[in-house]
């Protein structure tokens, strides 16, 4: 257990330090900043859309730290010296996904609050995106390390990695887009069982990768 | 995680085979080392030396044959699995947390690899040697019983190599075993010399 918060640590501060957590959190922001400059500053409008608006945001953020996630510990040969150590690679992504949650997701729950204000969210709205948005994070947290690891050493990997991503992420989507109608309980659940499924999968798929990714 | 072995280490390989990239790399290896052992592999490039360590590190699979080793296993080879953007010190306290060493045995392995002055300096801007020397301390350690080298002396100045030459001794007379993959004899005493040939068999 020891050395399983050793490398999530690890994963957070090489986060921290190599624009993995700021860089996703700014796009988020500026997305939701740039928004109004589209539609016009009509409250009712930017009410009625910004949670979507968000929910997008959130989802093309996710994608942004994909290349950093994987690639470097295998070329690095840090992937090679855990697994020399017995880890199992479905170990190793889990770690992955769990420093991703909390180097990722949860600062971009704290940056949905931020945003929400730019885009003029309603607060009754506000708790309900941020449930939504922290029972889908897990799963997106999975969701990136698994195609990282999927797409690890590939040629345009980035590109690659937005076309796996995104058809994935649709269910969560379409789950989240229901928490922001005016009854959110049936979408509620149903997105936390698609977001438990995920984040509960993707160690295996990831790990799966890994091992068929070592030369 | 591996667990510590009260046993002395040993290793054999029993009439191995691996593919790579569809590739017979090695065919028919039979090595068995001891402990105490030092072997040095040698062989012309391509012909499996690397590809003989990463298998006894059991990051390969073999198409046929077997390979048992009892004992914890170091590899240090051309990857440094050093974070390039933190301390020499932190780097190699990472992986000193993973191998449940204290920090007083991760800074022994910095002093046996001339590494105090440069413990404060981010990875990346260590020089070649300098990077190297650190992937062997993070060897050290590891307290692994067996060690497995690929190129150890490659980018290291004579004084660095002979550290590395009584690294290598003092591991292998505390009944360790140390295999080390190079083109240039080390200048230790060493127990066997396995030469492969280019179709990977024992020459």
């Amino acid at each position: 257990m020891k050395s399983f918060i050793a490398l999530v640590t690890r994963e957070v501060r090489l986060a921290w330090t190599g624009g993995g957590l700021w860089l996703p959190i700014f796009f988020y922001l500026a997305v939701a900043t740039l928004f109004p400059f589209v539609t016009g500053p009509d409250k009712a409008l930017l009410a009625r859309t910004g949670g979507g608006i968000l929910w997008i945001a959130a989802l093309l953020a996710t994608l942004l730290p994909i290349e950093r996630l994987i690639l470097p510990d295998r070329q690095s040969g840090v992937l090679d010296q855990l697994a020399l150590r017995g880890w199992s690679d479905e170990l190793v992504a889990t770690a992955k996904i769990a420093s991703q949650i909390v180097a990722f997701a949860l600062p971009l729950l704290l940056a949905t609050v931020v945003g929400s204000a730019l885009i003029g969210l309603p607060e009754a709205q506000l708790g309900t995106l941020l449930l939504g948005l922290a029972l889908a994070l897990p799963a997106l947290s999975g969701l990136s390390v698994m195609i990282a690891a999927l797409t690890a050493g590939l040629s345009g990997a980035s590109a690659l990695g937005g076309l796996l991503l995104v058809p994935l992420t649709i269910p969560l989507l379409i789950f989240g887009a229901g928490t922001l109608a005016e009854d959110p309980r049936n979408a509620m659940q149903l997105l936390a069982a698609t977001s438990l499924a995920i984040t509960a999968l993707s160690p295996f798929a990831a790990g799966a990768a890994l091992r068929a990714g070592r030369i | 995680m591996s667990s510590r072995q009260a046993s002395l280490p040993s290793l054999s390989l029993e009439n191995v085979a691996v593919i790579r990239g569809n590739r017979l790399v090695l065919r028919d290896l039979t090595v068995t080392a001891r402990a105490g052992d030092i072997i040095w592999i040698r062989g012309a490039n391509g012909c499996g030396k690397s590809t003989l360590l990463r298998l006894v590190a059991g990051l390969l699979t073999v198409a046929s044959g077997a390979v048992k080793a009892e004992g914890r296993i170091a590899l240090a080879d051309e990857s440094l699995a050093l974070d390039a953007n933190v301390t020499v010190e932190h780097a190699l306290q990472f992986w000193a947390d993973m191998d449940g060493a204290s920090a007083s045995e991760r800074s022994a392995a910095l002093a046996d690899m001339d590494l105090q002055g440069l413990a404060k300096i981010p990875v990346r801007f260590l020089s070649t040697g300098q990077r190297k020397r650190a992937s062997i301390a993070r060897v050290l350690a590891s307290k692994a019983e067996i060690w497995l080298l690929d190129e150890p002396y490659n980018g290291l100045d004579s004084a660095s190599c002979a550290r590395l030459d009584q690294a290598i001794t003092s591991r292998a007379a505390s009944g360790g075993i140390v295999l080390v993959a190079a083109h240039q004899p080390p200048s230790i005493n060493v127990a066997h010399s396995l030469v492969l040939d280019s179709q990977g068999d024992v020459a």
